[in-house]
C-alpha cells in the first residue's frame, strides 16, 4: 500500500479557471498533503457561491488527508459559499463521515496563559514550600533517628552495609586518588613562595593544616554529594515514578526507615572515614611533592607535621564530616521523594539534589569556620 | 495491490531464547491484509516476545520473519526505518513519553517524519485525540495526569499518528474497566474498516476476542497451537485450547458473543 502510495503523485487542487469545479486528486494522506498544505492559502478559489469538489481523482485517503479536506471545506463555508464534494469513493466518504463527526467534538483548548505576576507568585509559593517541606522532611528524618536509636532492633542494618559499601567503600579510589593531587597541587602552589623565604620546612604546615582542617572534609563531601547524594535522589525518584514508593505506603512500611535513614546511617559512618583517607592521601601527595621539589625528606616532613598539627585541627575536620554526611543523605533523598511522575522531573530532581547538597555543604563548611574561630579552636 | 495478496506478516519457523530458556521453539504464522489477528497464550508463554521479534526489539535465534515481504532479522536501524514508518505499536503500558503532553507525544512523531506544517500537525493530533475516544483536553495533559485507561486511548493515538498500515497492541484492553474496554473493541474495528488497517494483537481478553478478531492464533510450549476464526478454534480438540475457550470466563464470554450475533 505504501509502495503503491509512494507512486502516486501527492495531492493537490485544481482549480479551472472560469468555472466553479474543482479536481481534487492525488494522494491525499500524511505523506502526500505537505505540499497542498503549504500552498493552500494562495488557491485561486471561483468566485461563485456554489462549489462543486471533485473527488473522484482522490487515489487515497487517511485520516490526516481527510483531516485537510474537512477543514478545507469548513473554511469554504465560513466564506459564505455552499460547497458540494462528488465522486468520493464510498470507503474514503466513510472515512471522511467519521472524521466529521469526531471533528464536531473538537474544540480548540487554549491553554490558560499566566503572565509576569503570576509566575513570580508561583515561583515564590513553591520556593516556600520547597524550604517548608525540607524543614518537614528533616524534621521526620530526625523523630525517626531518634526512634530508631530507642528501638536499635528495629534499624535494618543490611541496606546500612549495602550502602557503606556503595557509599563508602566504592568511593576510595576517586576520593583518594583526588585528595592525593589536591595534596601535590598545594605543595606545588605553596613550593616557589617558602623557597623564597627559606621557609622550606613549612610545607609541611601548609599541606596539613589546609588538607586536614579544611579540603579533606570538603573534597570528600563534594564528591560524595555528586556520587551518591545523585544516585539517592535518583533511586528513589524512579522508585516514585513507578509507583513503588506508594506501594512501600499501603505495605505499612515507612519510606523514612527503609530508604532514608539507612542511608543517612551509612553516610554519617562512611563520611569521616573517608575523610580521614583523604588526610593520609592528600599529606602523602604534598610529602612526595615537598621531596621532590623543596628537598624536604619523609623523614623531616612527618617529624614537621607532628609539631605542627595538633589533635584539634584534625578533630575540626573529621567533626565537620558527619554533618556533610547528614546534609548530602537528607537533601538527595528529600529531592527524590519531591519527583512528580516523569522521567524529566526525575532529571531535573537529580540535578537540583546535587547543585543544593554542594550549596549546603559550602554554607555548612563556612558557618564551622565561624563558630570554631570563636572557639578559638 | 494484486489478486493474491501476500501475507503482510509471515514467520516462519522461529526460534527464539532467553539465554538457556527457550521460548518460540519453531513459531509459523501468517496475518493476512486487512484482518485484525490476535495471539492469545497463557501468561508468560511468549506472546509479547514474538511480538517484539517481528517489531525488531529483539532479534531471534533462527527462523525468519517477513513483514510486507521485506526480511527483518538482521536488519539496520537504517534499512528498518522505511518499515518501521509503516507500523504502529501500542505499548502494554502506553510507553507516552513523561515529559511530553498528549497532543505533543502524537505531533512528534508527526514532526519526525512528515513536512507538515506545525499548525496542521496540531491540528491532525486533535483529530487522532479525538479518533480515539479521548476528550479534546486531554491533549494539553501530561501522561502522568491521565487515569489508566485514557494512557491507552493516548497511547493509541501516537500508534495510530502516521496513518500505518499495520498496527501492533499489546494488551490493549488490560487494565481497562469494561466499559472502556469494549469501547477499544469497537474502536480497533472501526479503526480497520475506516483505514484499511490490518491489526495484530496480543490479548487475554477474551470479549475481545470475541468481538473483534477476525483470526486468531493460540501460542503454547513455543509452539502455534492452531489458528482459525474463534468459532473454528472453539471446536478444536486440544486441551490448552478447550481449556482457554471452555474455561469458566471462557465460556461467558462466548454465549455474550452469542446473544449478540
Amino acid at each position: 500500500m505504501a509502495v503503491e502510495q509512494a507512486r502516486q503523485s501527492p495531492a493537490s487542487i485544481e482549480v479551472t479557471p472560469g468555472t466553479a469545479a474543482v479536481h481534487c486528486t492525488g494522494a491525499w494522506t500524511v505523506r502526500g498533503i505537505a505540499r497542498l498544505e503549504r500552498q493552500l492559502s494562495s488557491i485561486p478559489w471561483p468566485t461563485a457561491a456554489e462549489l462543486a469538489l471533485d473527488g473522484s481523482a482522490i487515489s487515497a485517503l487517511d485520516t490526516s488527508g481527510a483531516w485537510l479536506l474537512h477543514r478545507t471545506i469548513r473554511m469554504l463555508e465560513q466564506q459564505g459559499r455552499s460547497v458540494v464534494l462528488r465522486e468520493l469513493r464510498p470507503e474514503f466518504d466513510a472515512l471522511l463521515k467519521l472524521i466529521t463527526a469526531r471533528a464536531a467534538a473538537l474544540e480548540p483548548v487554549v491553554p490558560p496563559e499566566s503572565g509576569l505576576l503570576a509566575s513570580v507568585g508561583h515561583w515564590a509559593w513553591d520556593g516556600m514550600h520547597g524550604i517548608y517541606d525540607m524543614l518537614a522532611f528533616t524534621g521526620e528524618s530526625a523523630t525517626v533517628l531518634f526512634r530508631s536509636l530507642l528501638h536499635p532492633g528495629r534499624i535494618r542494618w543490611r541496606p546500612i552495609l549495602h550502602n557503606l559499601q556503595t557509599a563508602g567503600f566504592e568511593a576510595l579510589p576517586i576520593t583518594g586518588l583526588l585528595s592525593f593531587l589536591m595534596g601535590i597541587v598545594i605543595a606545588y602552589q605553596g613550593a616557589d613562595q617558602l623557597q623564597r623565604f627559606g621557609a622550606n620546612i613549612f610545607i609541611a604546615d601548609l599541606v596539613g593544616l589546609s588538607m586536614l582542617r579544611e579540603l579533606a572534609p570538603l573534597l570528600t563531601a563534594i564528591i560524595v554529594a555528586g556520587r551518591s547524594g545523585s544516585a539517592y535522589a535518583a533511586q528513589i525518584g524512579t522508585m516514585k515514578v513507578t509507583e513503588e514508593i506508594d506501594a512501600l505506603r499501603t505495605i505499612g512500611v515507612g519510606t523514612h526507615e527503609l530508604l532514608v535513614l539507612p542511608k543517612m546511617i551509612a553516610l554519617i559512618i562512611a563520611l569521616p572515614l573517608l575523610t580521614v583517607y583523604c588526610d593520609v592521601t592528600g599529606v602523602l601527595g604534598g610529602m612526595l611533592m615537598a621531596r621532590s621539589k623543596l628537598d624536604v625528606s619523609f623523614d623531616v616532613f612527618l617529624n614537621r607535621l607532628g609539631d605542627a598539627i595538633h589533635l584539634s585541627s584534625f578533630m575540626t575536620g573529621i567533626a565537620k564530616a558527619p554533618v556533610f554526611a547528614a546534609i548530602i543523605a537528607l537533601v538527595g533523598c528529600f529531592q527524590g521523594l519531591r519527583v512528580g511522575g516523569s522521567a524529566d522531573s526525575v532529571g531535573r530532581r537529580t540535578t537540583v539534589s546535587v547543585v543544593q547538597s554542594i550549596f549546603l555543604v559550602i554554607v555548612a563548611d563556612a558557618l564551622f569556620s565561624v563558630v570554631f574561630n570563636w572557639l578559638k579552636i | 495491490m494484486n489478486t493474491a495478496q501476500p501475507a503482510v506478516i509471515d514467520i516462519r519457523d522461529l526460534h527464539t531464547s532467553y539465554g538457556a530458556a527457550e521460548v518460540h521453539k519453531g513459531v509459523s504464522l501468517a496475518v493476512q491484509p486487512g484482518e485484525i489477528f490476535a495471539l492469545v497464550g497463557g501468561s508468560g508463554c511468549g506472546k509479547s516476545t514474538l511480538l517484539r521479534a517481528i517489531i525488531m526489539l529483539l532479534r531471534p535465534q533462527s527462523g525468519s520473519i517477513r513483514v510486507f515481504g521485506q526480511e527483518t532479522i538482521g536488519l539496520g536501524d537504517e534499512q528498518a526505518l522505511p518499515l518501521r514508518r509503516r507500523w504502529g505499536v501500542m505499548f502494554e503500558r502506553g510507553a507516552l513519553f513523561s515529559s511530553l503532553t498528549v497532543a505533543e507525544n502524537v505531533g512528534m512523531v508527526l514532526h519526525e517524519h512528515t513536512q507538515l506544517s506545525p499548525h496542521l500537525i496540531e491540528e491532525v493530533a486533535a483529530v487522532k485525540i479525538a479518533l480515539t475516544g479521548l476528550p479534546a483536553d486531554a491533549g494539553a495533559k501530561y501522561p502522568s495526569e491521565l487515569s489508566g485507561g485514557m494512557r491507552k486511548r493516548a497511547a493509541l493515538a501516537r500508534a495510530i499518528a502516521l496513518d500505518p498500515e499495520l498496527l501492533f497492541l499489546d494488551e490493549p484492553t488490560a487494565g481497562l474497566d469494561p466499559l472502556s474496554a469494549s469501547g477499544i473493541d469497537e474502536l480497533v474495528r472501526s479503526l480497520r474498516d475506516a483505514l484499511g488497517l490490518t491489526i495484530m494483537m496480543v490479548t487475554h481478553d477474551l470479549d475481545l476476542l470475541w468481538r473483534a478478531a477476525d483470526r486468531v492464533g493460540v501460542l503454547d510450549g513455543g509452539h502455534i497451537l492452531g489458528t482459525g476464526t474463534m468459532d473454528e478454534l472453539a471446536q478444536m480438540e486440544h486441551p490448552v485450547i478447550r481449556e482457554y475457550f471452555y474455561g469458566p470466563r471462557g465460556r461467558a464470554a462466548r454465549e455474550q458473543a452469542w446473544k449478540k450475533k
